[in-house]
């Protein structure tokens, strides 16, 4: 043995080293990672969804008002695509070759191993003729799934529609959405999305290298089957909904009813409304630019979304907050001389009435009646201590849902205007006092709110002194789910005691010869309200009325505003009388003053367009414009009160109580 | 004499090194069997299938390597020149008639059979150079006898680029080390792990740091041996010819190597992400050995393999089978057999009493490491790609052949150690 024997440990420990390295290597990526496993097992796994139907809405009498409609989608896998006839292809669905080869080019651009739309929502005709001649399109196959329908085509913004998921969900939902799942996007399709959409089942495929199915995973242990969404019952009464719609044809406004004692809302109707159908399936698009190019915007949920000042509306909200306050007792009279100074400025009233207690003042809308307790409130604790008052006054106002959501069951939800008084020693510094803020008073300049919180108010008044708050859906699932938010009393602080006297001058209103609503009397049913009439800087008047019905033991409670409808008594209330009457006795009487539901329908109050370019299309910018002038005048109306309350004034003049049958809709004067 | 030595034949193979062959072979079969994708509804064993063929390969294998036993083995070391000039005559044939499989001119079609010369020079190769040193000795001190050692091996690698297949060539660049075990300068080997590493580096590192690095490696030798001139003269020549080999790398890497052959270098040194192209065998196999974890997946439980995800599977890439179905402790059952099989064929190498013998026991068992090594490597992505079948476990008949006949011969030489050869 020579010396160069020793170099065979030399050579046998590099075989050794290199072993360890080998090993270690292996150690790492099939031991301390697991990122292998994971690719592994996405190199293998597709997860194929199967949807499950989407949830029925019933309303409250039991009726299906949103269902589910099968429809069948043409897939196509491009590259299990033989050539193919393209002609009998076109044929049976009723297209050109050249369309079938775009289709495909547009597949293969999108996925060339996955299966994507060829046709979607192909007829039933079509589905029927390819069924028999399908074997000749190997990549192709048919996919069938549920689209919306709304049988009674009404109360498109209410239902909101369903669409396919954008990025931007996919994103937000933290993987629960995957490209091609549907969303409910407005109303309460988006409200309800969670309970609707049902639980999505997925089924585990395993796939070779080429892409061709292998059999199921685990042999289905991880597979979850489709369940269905969950059944709503809405609160809604279909019937009044669609005599609701009915009447606001061809009239731009909202009304909303709600059941007092339980904050279910009965009506829910925004005009100019829409066929929800309309928003269903592949011809979502074109729709939804037509309805968005409309003129009188009705993408707009004006129930909640509408802001309007609730004008003379307001003022039995006033009128208990002052009772509760001590500012006045129900005796309290003031002398109308047909005005009322506010510093230099002059509030008119329709009449002149001398000495006027409450309850008439209510039934009059006397707007010197409402200063003068406007003055009484906030001057209570001294001049010098308005702002304080005032700050006590907001707060009790706001208790009633002024300047806040409600927290509807639907998007979008707006809050209406209700300044605190911050506001205004921003604007006045510490020098404001009554007269600056008057116009609040009788619901005019600076306070909005929606038709929603209106109706709110009511339910309030109804129940004397709380509501519930107010909501769409009463029942979730087969369980009939409430939530418990629906089933809570907020009391807007107001004793009992304070109500008759209130509710006595709203029954006036409408059931006495003064009253401003006498010509909306219904047969055998005492209604009570208060009309209202929102002074409109761009044109005629919004008519605006609230009630409930009957006084005692109220089972609705509504507000409906008629955009340039002019006086609250001509418009909104003999809508809302069909609307109460119709919902309490199934029927609607012959009136005795000839007004019909059929002439009410039939009165166009659509405001004329301006600009003919804005009938086509008004841009958002012009829009923004438009709510942005209306804001600013409408500060400056408040500053300058005079005119504002001129026009506001009009509307209480017992003059308009004619019949309006056969008549043109009142001018502004 | 002869009379004995037949008696005691059977007592002098080692049957030890016979095991390990028949459980590698085992081994193999099992996993190409696992690899052929669609065999679950087979319900009859199919010899016309891959898995059905190995087992006939195997099995004429073990036949063949039996039969070599009952040769004289003095045949081997007489024969060793034909056998060499034979196989390099095939591998200068095969670059006309052969058959071009994956880019490569290295089959020979015979009837229904394709034979792969490359695969069967590497014994020729093995045979010429023991027969070589045992002859004339030579210690490889003079540049002669390592021109000659050096030509003996380079002739079979160079005809084989030609094909080309670089992969089966490198294999060639074992045989340094039983040159070295025969007394070739260990600098060979470190100059040759230098060439290794300055190659990679010249990648990974910019090359004015790696010249700076090698100046003041340079440097720094210079200092401590600043008394002695001879050792400041060659350290200057060294660190001045391994600058210029930095440079020399780039130009060749650029002209020499096919676009296929950079893309596999840089995918290794992750130079380079691709998924779908040139990278996709390395991902998909390290994804298959990779989800095998501790105890694997279980025998033709394995995704990867059974779906076809791993191209070349049941030949270059079978290891992520076994990774992928049998995991860490398969791997390592696998790896532990080859390197016992390695340090066994060594001390054997080393119990000869002829050099022949232990210089082509050397040869063998070095050819085997850089198979195992290179394969092994490429299938976990320390190594470029280089498509060469694992020992007696890749599907195919040229190879398991050829590394039976190398290691067979091998036994043969060794149950003849008490002879003279």
């Amino acid at each position: 043995m020579d010396q160069l024997f020793n170099r065979k440990y030399i050579v046998q420990g590099l075989f050794i080293v290199v072993a360890l390295i080998l090993l270690g290597k292996l150690f790492y990526i099939q031991i301390i990672s697991d990122k292998a496993f994971s690719s592994a097992e996405s190199n293998v796994l597709r997860k194929i969804y199967k949807y499950p139907a989407r949830g029925a809405i019933l309303d409250r009498n039991m009726k299906v008002i949103v269902q589910n409609e099968p429809v069948y989608d043409l897939m196509v896998t491009p590259n299990e695509v033989k050539p193919f006839d393209t002609l009998a292809m076109a044929n049976a669905l009723e297209i050109t070759i050249d369309d079938v080869r775009k289709k495909l080019k547009k597949a293969k651009a999108q996925s060339s191993y996955q299966a994507t739309f060829f046709e979607r929502q192909i007829s039933v005709q079509s589905y029927a003729r390819l069924q028999e001649i399908m074997y000749r399109f190997p990549g192709f196959r048919t996919q069938d799934r549920t689209i919306r329908h709304y049988p009674d085509s009404i109360a498109g913004q209410l239902f909101g529609y369903v669409k396919e998921v954008s990025p931007d969900d996919i994103e937000k939902s933290e993987g629960y959405y995957k490209p091609g799942d549907f969303i409910g996007k407005s109303g309460l399709e988006r409200s309800y999305e969670d309970f609707l959409r049902g639980e999505k089942g997925v089924i585990n495929t395993l796939y070779d290298a080429k892409n061709i199915a292998q059999g199921s995973y685990a042999n289905g242990k991880y597979d979850i089957n489709a369940v269905s969404g969950d059944r709503l019952i809405s609160s809604l009464d279909i019937r009044i909904q669609r005599l609701g719609e009915e009447l606001m044809k061809n009239k731009v406004g909202a009304i909303v009813a709600i059941e007092p004692s339980t904050g279910e809302i009965l009506a829910f109707v925004s005009s100019p409304g829409y066929d929800p159908n309309q928003l269903v399936g592949k011809d979502w698009g074109k729709n939804y630019m037509s309805l968005i190019a409309n003129p009188y915007r009705p993408q707009i949920v004006r129930p909640i979304a509408g802001q309007y000042s609730p004008g003379s509306s307001f003022k039995p909200v006033d009128a208990l907050v002052a009772l509760q306050d001590g500012a006045i007792d129900p005796n309290t009279t003031f002398f109308c001389p047909g005005y009322y100074m506010a510093g230099n400025h002059k509030v008119k009233c329709e009449h002149i009435d001398g000495t006027i207690n409450m309850q008439r003042g209510i039934a009059r809308s006397c707007n010197t009646y409402f200063c003068h307790v406007f003055q009484n409130i906030i001057t209570k604790n001294g001049m010098k201590n308005q702002r304080q008052t005032y700050t006590h006054w907001h707060e009790q106002i706001a208790k009633w849902g002024f300047g806040q959501k409600l927290g509807i069951d639907m998007p979008f939800e707006k809050k209406g205007i209700f300044y605190q008084a911050d506001h205004y020693d921003k604007i006045y510094g510490k020098r404001w006092g009554y007269t600056t803020v008057i116009s609040q008073a009788i619901g005019q300049g600076e306070i909005t709110s929606t038709p929603l919180q209106m109706a709110n108010v009511m339910a309030a008044i109804a129940n004397r002194g709380y509501y519930l708050k107010p909501h769409l859906i009463k029942g979730i699932g087969d369980k009939n789910v409430v939530k418990k938010e629906y089933v809570v009393k907020n009391y807007v602080g107001v004793d009992e005691k304070y109500f008759p006297i209130v509710i006595n001058g709203m029954r006036d209103a409408v059931n006495s010869p003064w009253g401003t609503a006498k010509e909306s009397q219904i047969p055998n049913i005492v209604m009570c309200g208060k009309t209202g009439t929102v002074q409109n800087p761009h044109g005629k008047n919004h008519s605006v009325f609230i009630g409930f019905a009957p006084m005692d033991n109220p089972k609705i409670a509504i507000a409906v505003i008629v955009e340039n409808g002019g006086f609250g008594g001509s418009y909104a209330a003999p809508i809302s009388s069909f609307m109460v009457e119709k919902y309490l006795t199934d029927s609607i009487k012959p009136r005795s003053n000839g007004y019909t539901v059929k002439a009410f329908s039939e009165t166009n109050l659509l405001p004329a367009l301006i600009d003919k370019t804005k009938k086509v299309k008004p841009t958002k910018l012009d829009s923004l414009k438009l709510k942005k002038a209306d804001s600013l005048k409408r500060v400056k109306d408040s500053l300058k009160i005079k005119p504002a309350i001129l026009k506001q004034t009009v509307a209480t003049k017992p003059k308009v109580n004619q019949p309006i049958i056969n008549r043109k809709p009142v001018t502004n004067k | 004499m002869i009379q004995q030595q037949g008696s005691r034949f059977f007592f002098n193979v080692d049957w030890i090194t016979v095991l390990i062959y028949i459980a590698l072979c085992t081994i193999g079969f099992i996993n190409v069997y696992a690899s052929i994708p669609h065999h679950e509804g087979a319900t009859t064993f199919d010899f016309a299938s891959s898995y059905g063929k190995q087992l006939i390969y195997a099995i004429t294998g073990l036949i063949l390597g039996l039969s070599i036993l009952l040769f004289d083995g003095r045949l081997f070391n007489v024969f060793a020149p034909f056998i060499y000039g034979a196989t390099l005559f095939l591998l200068v044939v095969v670059l006309f008639v052969g058959r071009n499989v994956g880019g490569n001119q290295a089959w020979i079609p015979i009837g229904s059979f394709r034979l792969q010369p490359s695969e069967f020079a590497k014994f020729g190769t093995a045979l010429l150079l023991a027969r070589y040193v045992s002859t004339f000795n030579p210690k490889f001190r003079d540049i002669k006898s390592i021109v000659i050692a050096g030509l003996i091996v380079l002739a079979p690698l160079l005809l084989i680029m030609l094909q080309p297949d670089t992969g089966s060539a490198l294999v060639f660049l074992a045989f340094m080390f039983p040159l070295y075990r025969e007394g070739l300068s260990g600098y060979f080997l470190l100059i040759f792990l230098g060439m290794i590493v300055l190659f990679v580096a010249d990648f990974l590192v910019p090359t004015y740091i790696l010249i700076l690095i090698l100046t003041t490696i340079g440097g720094l030798f210079i200092y401590n041996n600043r008394r002695k001139q001879k050792i400041i003269i060659s350290t200057v020549l060294v660190t001045i010819i391994a600058i210029a080999y930095l440079f020399v790398v780039k130009i060749a890497y650029e002209k020499v190597l096919a676009p296929h052959q950079r893309s596999r270098i840089e995918l290794m040194l992750g130079l380079k992400a691709d998924n779908k192209g040139a990278g996709y065998n390395v991902i998909q196999s390290q994804i298959a050995i990779g989800s095998g974890q501790a105890t694997g997946r279980g025998f033709l439980q394995g995704t990867q393999t059974k779906y076809g995800y791993v191209p070349a599977q049941s030949t270059d890439f079978i290891f992520s089978t076994i990774g992928e179905e049998w995991g860490f402790v398969g791997c390592s059952v696998v790896i532990g057999l080859y390197i016992f099989l390695l340090l066994r064929l060594i001390n054997l190498a080393e119990r000869q009493r002829s050099t022949f013998s232990r210089v082509y026991g050397y040869s063998v068992a070095c050819i085997f490491f850089f198979h195992v090594f290179i394969n092994i490597g490429m299938t976990i992505g320390i190594i470029p790609v280089i498509g060469i079948p694992l020992p007696f476990i890749s599907y195919g008949g040229s190879s398991l052949w050829s590394f039976t006949i190398l290691l067979f011969i091998f036994l043969k030489l060794d149950s003849n150690r008490m002879g003279f050869i």
